[in-house]
């Protein structure tokens, strides 16, 4: 193939086909960018992508767990590790367990061990549903847990980060989180280990800021809204409106703060990719 | 509305104008008050010292917003024997809302850093009101680097609101600096002592503020986010900043017994701008017992510094 005689892996992403729009039917999920209707297959089948124009829906954790670890390898870490009240913050302790009830989730991350395009690897994957994917206590902990345990097995890191930015109903706690989790990347990459980061709709705050930001790959969703101050805070200390695209990956991109955009249909297989420049082998 | 006012000084400055007039009669009147006078005297000054020993957790944050609060550069002056401010963050500017150099400190080299704000607008409006852009990250950056290249023991001084919240800051990767600064300092292989001056508010101040030993003066807050913002978001009501400066913890005792920070300096009766020459030289006191402490302690500095970070964080376990 001529593609192979450059030296290059078929693996390259190509800009996906988007589709006309489609008035929606009844029963079927209505894409907020275009307003196609989407049936139920087609989003199982797209990965919770729009068919018609490509817009990413929000993957929760556990959907994001099944569709990138292969089946049965994946060994969740530290899942007792539980959130609680430590300043006595009002109505803090309900919605911990609104979100509990809600999400089937003990916190807004599920950290653990799992094979990855055939690679071993340790993962982080957020869940926006909770909290807004904010960082507390319980988060950075278990995302040092896990960069520690890829330290000891000498593994890479990956995390596909959502956030809204810190937990402010646990105060300079959650603050603290920042460094906390920036020190054990400090020392993973001393370690010369790879981190692979992705952001998701929405990264902001707090978490770009300090671990998602500090990958040696960053990669964004299409889309993604990613960055330290949200636009309508901007907009207000600003007075004046912001262009349609601020802050979303493409924006950073292309102003050179993020590695790639990657649409969620290759992104195992940049994942893989990756992985294999840096570890060796064809496992893809 | 919230309350902006440092009602209580005016207060006070009331009570004092009538002792005055009291001495004045006393004087014209040739009629002997000064017993009264001095009563009075002690009286008002025991009345100030209560409040202040008992001020609210928004009162704190409002006088830690004191415009006439001595600022980093006024510390710099005070606790180095000299100084010299390096400029620039050799990729796009000068942030003038965040200083740096190097001086001597009791005779010793170091690097210092820290945000800069202005007194009035004029100044203000050259430091951003100490609100740094991402240049301002990266030059702490680099200095940082520098500081460790040459082994210098860094001094940093935290008075900011938060990073800046512009179109420009985010452009230039506010985040992607404010990470970098947060890892680099974390492994730092020298000492690092850091102080809480003013407000420090959210990753803009904890860029520099990951270190060996955080001190706060007793005034001083330092919070995740501003009170306001975070009653905007958690309330949609800016009018409850001050409810939650008391929920968010952020005064020095409180932060003190979370663990977050290591020393507290006591400012004098009325706060740190009534007295700047006392305030600064207790911090420099403060910064000097930690700094000492922690170079003849010795041991693998990184790794002690990534233990006293790593215990940060309330949670339980089953």
């Amino acid at each position: 193939m001529l593609k192979r005689s450059f030296g290059k892996t078929k693996y390259i992403p190509i800009p996906h086909d988007t589709q006309p729009f489609r008035p929606p039917k009844p029963g079927q999920a209505i894409c907020p960018q275009c307003n196609s209707g989407i049936t139920a297959e087609e989003m199982l089948e797209n990965y919770k992508v729009c068919p018609m124009c490509r817009h990413h829906f929000p993957m929760y954790a556990p959907e994001r767990l099944e569709w990138i670890v292969e089946p049965g390898s994946f060994q969740e870490l530290n899942n007792d590790l539980s959130s609680y009240n430590p300043l006595g913050f009002p109505g803090y302790d309900d919605k911990l367990a609104e979100a509990r009830e809600k999400t089937g989730l003990s916190e807004a991350i599920i950290t653990g061990l799992g094979r990855v395009q055939g690679y071993q690897a340790v993962l982080g994957i957020m869940d926006s549903r909770f909290l807004m994917g904010s960082m507390g206590s319980v988060v950075g902990e278990r995302i040092c847990l896990a960069v520690e345990k890829a330290m000891e097995l000498e593994l890479p890191f990956i995390s596909f980060a959502v956030a809204g930015g810190a937990r402010m109903q646990e105060g300079m706690l959650s603050l603290m989180q920042m460094a906390k989790t920036s020190a054990s990347l400090q020392r993973f990459h001393e370690k010369g280990l790879l981190y692979i980061s992705v952001m998701t709709h929405p990264t902001m705050g707090g978490v770009p800021a300090s671990f998602a930001g500090l990958g040696d790959i960053i990669i964004g969703e299409p889309g993604a809204l990613i960055g330290f101050t949200g636009p309508r805070v901007i907009e207000q200390t600003l007075g004046q409106r912001l262009p349609e695209n601020f802050q979303r990956a493409e924006f950073q991109l292309e102003h050179g703060m993020l590695d790639l955009v990657v649409d969620r249909a290759d992104m195992r297989v940049v994942i893989g990719q990756i992985l294999s420049l840096h570890l060796g082998g064809n496992h893809g | 509305m919230v309350k902006r006012q440092f009602d209580y000084e005016n207060n006070y400055e009331n009570i004092q104008d009538k002792i005055k007039e009291l001495e004045e009669l006393s004087d014209s009147l040739d009629f002997d008050l000064s017993g009264e006078i001095k009563f009075l005297e002690s009286k008002l000054q025991a009345l100030r010292e209560v409040k202040y020993q008992n001020l609210t957790p928004w009162e704190k944050v409002l006088l830690a917003r004191h415009s006439e609060r001595p600022t980093t550069m006024q510390y710099l002056d005070g606790i180095c024997d000299e100084w010299i401010e390096l400029h620039g963050d050799r990729l796009y500017g000068d942030d003038q809302a965040v200083v740096g150099g190097i001086g001597t400190f009791n005779g010793m080299p170091v690097t210092v850093l820290g945000h800069q704000r202005g007194k009035d607008t004029n100044e203000n409006i050259k430091r951003n009101f100490g609100m740094p852009h991402p240049e301002g990250y990266r030059k702490v950056h680099r200095l940082l680097k520098q500081a460790e290249k040459f082994g210098r023991p860094v001094l940093t001084f935290i008075d900011t609101q938060g990073a800046y919240p512009g179109a420009g800051a985010e452009e230039r990767g506010q985040p992607f600096a404010i990470a970098q600064d947060l890892m680099l300092l974390s492994g730092l292989k020298v000492p690092v002592i850091s102080t809480v001056i003013g407000e420090g508010g959210s990753g803009g101040a904890l860029a520099l503020g990951v270190c060996d030993r955080l001190i706060m003066l007793s005034n001083s807050v330092f919070s995740v986010a501003s009170a306001e913002t975070c009653a905007s978001i958690l309330t949609k009501d800016v009018h409850q900043a001050e409810e939650m400066a008391g929920n968010l913890k952020l005064t020095a005792p409180e932060l003190k017994e979370l663990g977050i920070i290591d020393e507290i300096v006591p400012e004098p009766i009325g706060g740190a701008h009534t007295d700047p020459e006392q305030t600064i030289a207790l911090v420099k006191a403060a910064m000097a017992r930690n700094l000492y402490e922690v170079m003849e302690r010795g041991g693998d500095l990184a790794e002690q510094r990534y233990r006293r970070l790593r215990a940060m964080g309330r949670f339980t376990s089953k």
